[in-house]
């Protein structure tokens, strides 16, 4: 079944992008390994445009240092600016980790990263320096985002370096989560922690994009992945990475943390979909069962008796509502599965990436007769998405903050997720995944409708 | 708001002014590899004024050094972000790939006001070329000429901007070509600005290629005559978190009429009707003296600095522009004004001045705004005891005298500098030499900044582009009150326990500027130093050791 192609005029320009540059994700993931400071190869705007970016989303310290390129360094090369920052970094911080990403600039001279950093390592002491290729030109930040994962743990693990077990041999997943919230990895973390399994998962910012205030100083805030839980990825009895589009990406032999893992030491490799909904909860869970040969504990079992629970409470509430979903590809697909299995028509898919694996990634999620009502569109920005909305008549938006001007001017409620949220608090606390994660979901979508027709009734009921 | 007055942060064991700041300076050095430590030691001094009023040289406009993690932005975020962010009616494009256009797309919460909902206005957009592999191959030039093109299609603007990111200098693109064909085609304003990120040390520079775009391209287009008395330019006001509306209220108030705001809920009819005015005002020297030169040497209209940051600062302010056109009626309506508005101020400010006496400040912002609102704090009895600016050159330190002493390097002398001559057609002497000798008489300064320096104590401590690192080594040493900078520093300091304002987004509060705005920031300060809610920091266990340890039976 193929989706409904959408008629919009083929702009030229990008008019208010549902998108964010490539190297972004790349200092997200950066900011979930332990010790680690990310490194921008460019100017120093980049640097401090993302950090900003960031910081409103987790209200949190962000920081990402700078080569700082001058307009000499443009013409000449970057590799005497990107020595000295290296330096600089470790003195001041003393990092486990430098995660360098490059730029469109240090990208467009052709600046050759790898050589510049060879042999520095020892020039570092103990500190290890990961690069990963981010011209901003090419893909999205969810692009960076599983670049970096990926150079990281191919820097970590070495093809001739498997390391050595000293301690028992053991069961122990690798978990890549994807793009998620804080609160969604520190949910993984519980169930992994509740099903009695070592994992590593890999990125993990929940606590440094989300800690308490410091008691003393910190120069790089405390949490994120270990440098030397990565280094054992090699060990792992399995690997699971989240993500619709990024499986199917390793599907058309494109390389990711997991395959890589896969390929160079023969760790078998789980490819799932974000667990968002009932539906894919299941999926991540019975993937679960058979890989840690454990059952999904009695606390589970209970968050999705409440859940469907509430499903059928609130079914009158959301049945056939229609919703436009845009955000991260894997992001869209996964919301969708979950829309369409509480009632509600994804009339609309959208993301600013441009895999070329949205709309068959959704034929997969859903079900033929909700699919024929879906229209999908990949590359797209909000004036287009708004366009195309208007046709489609919704209910509401759900997506992050951009799309606020779209909802206002459809005059539709916008339901928050993702990313970036920067115009409510908490945006990094928002639970997408696992039971818990769908119940508040759907509460929140079934109240964000009532109140809206609450708010726009005559009468005004308290009583609905 | 607490009214409970709460001393115990006040006075510390040892206070301030125990620390020797020389010490201090050492101490944020030491980490620093001997070359970076030099060249930081120029940017870090320790504040002494001489009998003539010198203060210390300060090493500003200096590229930050790669690796140092510094809150400055690049010259695109000036020049596109700062300077043309706040003009509603320009059709801004990014040529670029898409994430400077996305990072630039209305955070610097200005506001703008169209006269109806008719008018254009432009801001809510962020118009990006999207600049993809093929295009950075084979060139970008014809997407951004259909990308100008369907802009004019689509919305019919007055003007069309294009801004330059990183990529577009190297690979070759001539965005002042393309926007010169297609001027000529489209028959409306169209112009380019080169201010790819890497020029420049920081968005100072980015200014600087606004301005001189906006001086060439847009000022002087239209000379009529507006019917208005004592009409003036306010130049370098942004209309952060509604500043602008709050000087324009006063104004108004007054008589005076603004012909242009550069370029706070600004339109591009009045950039190109503002060599009209009688009078240029400059709030933030840094951004915008250069247009204020330019315009006098074009043009004729002298220029004087203000600062509406304050409530005394905007009476001294009014009463600055009142004697610039000397009329006796307009000064006694002026007086009038500043009469009916200062006792709400003093009323707030005496309350608030109670529970925040004696507590400092440290402040790292901006061009101007480090210097502003030590005004504010003064005036409720809080010291500065540090601050910095983030992009000012060594004049906003030190003042305009030492602008013949300023080194050309590298980085400056990428920025083109405008030859400006006398337009013999618009020039206007808006005063004779008789009448501007004797204003000077009277000690009316034309064209004179004196800088921060000179305003804070001896024995202060200035940086210039304070870095990360810097600032919580600052904190760890001398615990302030209150810590003023953007987001980027924010969260690093509450977290360390240290009340923290915005004063670049205002923490999406504000006006602070004006008669009001004296009085919102009196009352967000008060918030901010005696908020009860630092007093959760400390967990019950922590305060109290004995009631864990009687849990402790091994």
């Amino acid at each position: 079944m193929i989706p409904k192609k959408i008629k919009t005029i083929p702009y030229t320009a990008t008019r208010n992008a549902c998108k964010m540059c490539t190297p972004l994700g790349a200092a997200l993931v950066f900011h979930g390994i332990e010790g680690t400071i990310p490194l921008l190869h460019g100017s120093q705007g980049c640097s401090t445009y993302m950090r900003r970016y960031l910081i409103s989303h987790f209200r949190e310290p962000v920081d990402i240092a700078s080569s700082n390129f001058s307009e000499d360094t443009a013409i000449f090369g970057g590799g005497d600016n990107l020595r000295l920052a290296i330096e600089n970094v470790t003195r001041q911080y003393f990092p486990a980790m430098i995660g360098i990403a490059t730029t469109c600039l240090s990208e467009t001279i052709g600046d050759d990263v790898p050589m510049i950093l060879n042999g520095m390592d020892n020039a570092v002491d103990d500190t290890i320096l990961v690069h990963v290729s981010t011209p901003s030109y090419t893909g999205t930040h969810v692009d960076g985002f599983h670049g970096a994962v990926h150079a990281v743990v191919e820097r970590c693990n070495p093809l001739t370096g498997k390391t050595k077990d000293d301690l028992k041999t053991r069961k122990k997943i690798n978990i890549f989560p994807g793009m998620l919230s804080n609160e969604d990895i520190r949910h993984i973390k519980e169930i992994f922690t509740d099903l009695n399994t070592e994992f590593t998962i890999l990125p993990d910012y929940s606590e440094r994009l989300e800690g308490p205030s410091w008691e003393d100083y910190q120069a790089i805030q405390k949490g994120g992945t270990p440098v030397r839980e990565i280094k054992t990825m090699n060990l792992a009895t399995a690997s699971m990475e989240l993500g619709s589009i990024l499986a199917g990406t390793v599907n058309q032999g494109g390389e990711s943390a997991g395959s890589l893992l896969k390929e160079r030491f023969d760790i078998p490799l789980v490819s799932l979909g974000f667990p968002i909904g009932v539906k894919a909860t299941d999926l991540f869970f019975s993937h679960l069962e058979q890989l840690t040969a454990t059952a999904m504990p009695e606390k589970y079992k209970c968050q999705r008796g409440r859940l469907i629970d509430a499903y059928v409470d609130g079914n009158k509430y959301v049945s056939k509502r229609r919703a436009v979903v845009y955000g991260e590809e894997d992001f869209v697909v996964a919301m969708a599965g979950f829309l369409a299995e509480v009632g509600i028509i994804p009339v609309l898919c959208a993301s600013g990436g441009k895999s070329g694996l949205l709309e068959k990634a959704l034929e997969e999620t859903l079900a033929p007769n909700i699919l024929k009502q879906v229209t999908v569109h990949q590359g797209m920005d909000f004036t287009r998405m708004e366009q195309a909305a208007r046709d489609l008549n919704p209910d509401f938006v759900i997506g992050n903050s951009k799309g606020y001007t779209m909802s206002r001017h459809l005059n539709v409620p916008l339901v928050r997720v993702g990313f970036p949220i920067h115009d409510r608090i908490g945006g990094q606390r928002i639970l997408h995944i696992g039971y818990k994660g769908a119940q508040e979901l759907f509460d929140t979508i079934v109240n964000t409708l009532l109140q809206r027709r609450q708010d726009t009734s005559k009468t005004g009921y308290a009583y609905m | 708001m607490s009214d409970t007055i709460k001393d115990t942060k006040t006075i510390r064991p040892g206070g301030v002014d125990t620390l020797d700041p020389e010490k201090i300076k050492k101490e944020l050095l030491s980490r620093y590899p001997a070359k970076v430590a030099r060249k930081r030691s120029n940017q870090i001094m320790v504040n002494k004024k001489d009998d003539t009023g010198k203060t210390p040289v300060m090493g500003a406009n200096v590229r930050t050094v790669p690796g140092i993690i510094t809150q400055r932005g690049c010259s695109y975020a000036g020049c596109k972000g700062v300077i043309l962010g706040p003009t509603r009616d320009i059709v801004n494009i990014t040529h670029g790939p898409i994430g400077c256009g996305f990072y630039s797309w209305l955070t610097r919460r200005n506001q703008t006001r169209t006269a109806s909902d008719a008018d254009d206005n432009y801001m809510p957009y962020c118009f990006s070329t999207d600049m993809q592999d093929k295009d950075i191959v084979f060139g970008g030039e014809k997407k951004l000429k259909a990308a100008v093109q369907e802009a004019y299609d689509i919305f019919k603007p007055k003007a069309i901007s294009i801004f330059s990111t990183c990529p577009v200098g190297l690979i070759g693109d001539d965005v002042h070509a393309v926007a010169s064909e297609m001027k000529e085609k489209l028959g409306i304003n169209v112009f380019g600005f080169s201010c790819e990120g890497y020029k420049g040390v920081s968005q100072s520079a980015g200014h600087h290629i606004a301005n001189n775009g906006i001086f060439k391209n847009v000022v002087g287009k239209d000379d009529s005559i507006k019917e208005a008395d004592y009409k003036i330019n306010l130049l370098g006001e942004y209309n952060i978190g509604g500043d602008g509306f709050e000087i324009d209220r006063i104004l108004d108030d007054c008589g005076i009429s603004v012909v242009s705001t550069y370029s706070g809920n600004s339109t591009y009819d009045q950039f190109a009707n503002s060599h009209t005015a009688d009078l240029n005002t400059v709030m933030c020297h840094r951004s915008i003296n250069y247009v204020a030169d330019m315009m006098e040497i074009k043009y004729g209209i002298p220029w004087i600095k203000i600062n509406f940051i304050g409530g005394k600062s905007t009476a001294k302010s009014l009463r600055k522009i009142a004697g610039y056109f000397g009329e006796e009626e307009f000064i006694q309506r002026v007086e009038a004004v500043i009469e009916a508005e200062m006792p709400e101020v003093e009323r707030v400010r005496l309350e608030v001045k109670k529970r925040c006496e004696g507590k400092v400040a440290m402040i790292f912002v901006g061009g101007s705004r480090a210097h502003h609102y030590q005004e504010l704090f003064k005036e409720i009895g809080m010291r500065t005891i540090s601050a910095g600016y983030e992009f000012a050159h060594r004049d906003d330190y030190e003042g305009r005298r030492v602008i013949p002493d300023i080194k050309i390097d590298a980085d400056s002398r990428n920025i083109e500098e405008l030859k400006i001559e006398k337009d013999d057609d618009k020039y206007r002497s808006r005063k004779t030499e008789a009448e501007l000798a004797a204003l000077k008489a009277k000690g009316f300064e034309f064209k004179d900044y004196k800088g921060m320096s000179v305003d804070m104590e001896n024995d202060a401590l200035l940086i210039d582009d304070i870095s990360q690192y810097e600032t919580e080594q600052l904190l760890k040493l001398y615990k302030p009150d209150l810590y003023c900078a953007g987001i980027k520093e924010k969260y690093a300091i509450q977290k360390s326990g240290i009340p923290m304002k915005q004063l670049h987004s205002y923490d999406s509060g504000g006006p602070y500027a004006g008669f009001k705005g004296a009085v919102n920031f009196y009352r967000e300060i008060d918030r901010l130093v005696n908020s009860k809610v630092w007093d959760y920091l400390e967990a019950p266990w922590q305060t109290n050791p004995e009631l864990s340890a009687k849990y402790g039976w091994e």
